[in-house]
């Protein structure tokens, strides 16, 4: 039950900057997602939260109270790790007690916390266990019953399922999801995975080279990137980008095609579009004026649906075709978007333009 | 075709060569060991007169005429218990100094960390006799001399980089991340390292107490030029055996090798690991 804040908070190392002053506040029960490439700052943020590493300069607020001068433990936090971190020489139970025991609670209580945790994630067969008997998977659900068991006001996690394959990483994602909704903590979830981050985060926080690009829902960074890094990294495939000249009076040639734009100073625009809002013509009725022409380049068939690669005046273009369209390589496609989803980008400051 | 074969054939004939050599040189190796240590065992156990005579049994009857009469050696059992106190005051030293040591150098990044590293081994290249007479006279003035004490510092000295090396790979084996586990589960430094990283690497710490204890079992020199009554096994044995019947001398050299194999032996899989070499 804490929100955290989280001020001009600047980390160097040696001559490098690892975060830029960073700004930003997660709401009580937020589930928050730091996204970002490796390296791009987010785990050294989440650390600099944890008290794991020390800001360079900054401060963090965990529920109404300074903490970046405190000691993990007095932080009122708990963090669940990359590679888990259950230790060794203890059982499963003992694992998940270890926080409750160094918090002096009565063994009932010790108890009765360690059996709903290993409830919640399903791991009550395991309590004798030793860490080096079991599976990747039920580590991590030991890791996390360990830190839910101290009921922390924040959750932090770093990358937790990255160590699983791809199917158990899809179970524990819905599973963490519900377990994480009824435990009522603010979480900070880490990761790389874009889609792990837009299905589980009520708000996405993009990290890019130390700087927070954007922080959103899911929908919003998907529709409305800040930034055409944003563009460019969330979306598979990502956002399509191509160069834009104005023509005056808010008209825009992109691709040979007229299209009506923000009305600004700039002579140079960047044209965004998702390849799913594009449609596609046949030759026969469109007017080549309105609706640009490209050449398939290479097709891949998706199964859900089949995705072309093409060069329109000698950029990348990306559509998404329906899965039964008969097209093939080298093939001519007329294509238009879709007007309220297009997005323009000034190319100086790489800026979503409004 | 033709001239593949021909590739491959002198890349096999360069390997078989290569194992060739490698496992002569495996076998020269242990012989070198081993045929000392086998020669000392049977004379170690052979009746007196049996001892000069050649060539050997492979098995020879076993009297223990010689080491019981060592055994009952006025001196020996001294000098024994000597060594062992020496050892054991060598070994509390250098673990309760080298481990530390080896734990900040595997946590901290502090200026001078590789330099350090270093110069921890190249005590070793220091040789002792330079620093013995010097040593001896200023035991003598501060009263060290003669002393357990005086000879286990210097004892400690000789050990404790190897403590430092070894608890250094011991403390890196452990991930951080159990350390930092604890920290956020409510442990300070002190608890984390008390409840996770110490019964970790427990073993471990008892293999290098170990391996400090045969050190200064094994240490001849220093013990001789410091100490006069309170010899130990080895200055003891230098002193007394010199002039000694060799079936005695046989008896002494295993009393004072058996001990540091053994001890050895059962904490090599931590002294490969200081050398970075994978225990199999």
């Amino acid at each position: 039950m804490a929100e955290i804040n989280i001020k001009q908070v600047a980390k160097q190392f040696g001559g490098t900057h690892a975060l830029h002053s960073i700004d930003l506040t997660i709401a009580d029960q937020e589930f928050l997602v730091l996204l970002g490439a490796s390296g791009c700052g987010k785990t050294t943020l989440l650390r600099i939260v944890a008290g794991l590493e020390t800001a360079t300069s900054g401060e963090v607020w965990i529920g109404g109270h300074r903490v970046d001068k405190l000691a993990p433990r007095d932080r009122g936090i708990a963090m669940v790790f990359q590679n888990y971190a259950v230790f060794p020489h203890l059982t499963v139970y003992e694992n998940i007690a270890f926080g409750l025991r160094m918090a002096k609670l009565p063994q009932a209580e010790v108890d009765k916390r360690v059996n709903r945790t290993a409830d919640l994630m399903h791991i009550e067969n395991l309590l004798s266990r030793y860490s080096g008997q079991l599976s990747g998977g039920q580590r991590q659900r030991v890791a996390v019953a360990r830190a839910l068991a101290t009921e922390p006001a924040v959750l932090l996690m770093d990358e937790p399922l990255s160590n699983l394959d791809a199917l158990l990483r899809m179970e524990m994602r819905a599973e963490l999801k519900t377990v994480l909704a009824e435990s009522k903590t603010t979480t900070i979830y880490v990761t790389h995975d874009q889609v792990e981050a837009m299905s589980m985060a009520d708000r996405i926080a993009i990290v890019n080279e130390g700087r927070i690009v954007q922080a959103a829902s899911a929908v919003e960074v998907y529709r409305n990137p800040a930034e055409h890094f944003v563009g460019s990294f969330i979306g598979n495939p990502p956002m399509n980008f191509l160069d834009a000249t104005a023509l005056g009076d808010g008209w825009w040639d992109v691709a040979g095609t007229r299209i009506k734009g923000p009305s600004v100073k700039q002579n140079k625009l960047q044209f965004g579009i998702r390849p799913e809002d594009i449609s596609v013509h046949s030759p026969k009725t469109s007017n080549p004026q309105d609706s640009p022409s490209a050449t398939i380049r290479v097709l891949e068939p998706l199964g859900s649906h089949l995705l072309a690669s093409c060069k329109v005046d000698n950029q990348m273009l990306r559509v998404v075709l329906d899965s039964d369209a008969s097209v093939k390589a080298g093939d001519p496609l007329h294509w238009s978007p879709v007007a309220d989803r297009i997005r323009w980008f000034d190319p100086a400051t790489a800026l979503a333009i409004l | 075709m033709s001239h593949k074969t021909q590739v491959n054939g002198t890349v096999n004939g360069q390997s078989t060569w290569h194992r060739y050599l490698f496992t002569g040189s495996v076998i020269m190796l242990c012989l070198w060991v081993l045929v000392p240590i086998y020669l000392l065992l049977v004379n170690t156990f052979s009746a007196p007169e049996a001892v000069s005579a050649f060539p050997k049994k492979a098995f020879p009857d076993i009297n223990t005429e010689s080491v019981e009469f060592f055994i009952k050696y006025s001196g020996v059992a001294q000098a024994l218990w000597s060594s062992i106190k020496v050892a054991t005051v060598t070994m509390i030293l250098s673990i309760s100094l080298g481990a530390p040591a080896g734990y900040a150098l595997s946590r901290f990044d502090f200026t001078g960390k590789e330099t350090f590293r270093v110069l921890v081994l190249m005590t070793r290249a220091f040789p002792l006799p330079l620093l013995a007479l010097p040593l001896a006279v200023m035991y003598i003035k501060v009263g060290l001399d003669d002393s357990v004490l005086g000879l286990a510092l210097v004892h400690t000295m000789l050990a404790l980089p190897f403590a430092v090396l070894i608890t250094y790979s011991l403390f890196s084996g452990i991930p951080i991340e159990l350390e930092e586990a604890a920290w956020t589960l409510g442990c300070n430094r002190l608890q984390a390292f008390v409840k996770v990283i110490f019964p970790l690497v427990l073993p471990g710490i008892a293999a290098s107490a170990i391996f400090a204890f045969v050190i200064s079992w094994n240490e001849v020199f220093a013990a001789a030029v410091l100490t006069i009554e309170h010899r130990t096994l080895p200055a003891f044995l230098l002193q007394g055996l010199g002039n000694a019947p060799l079936h005695l001398k046989f008896a002494g050299g295993a009393v004072l090798v058996l001990p540091a194999l053994l001890f050895i032996f059962l904490v090599r899989k931590y002294l490969f690991s200081m050398w970075g070499i994978a225990n199999r």
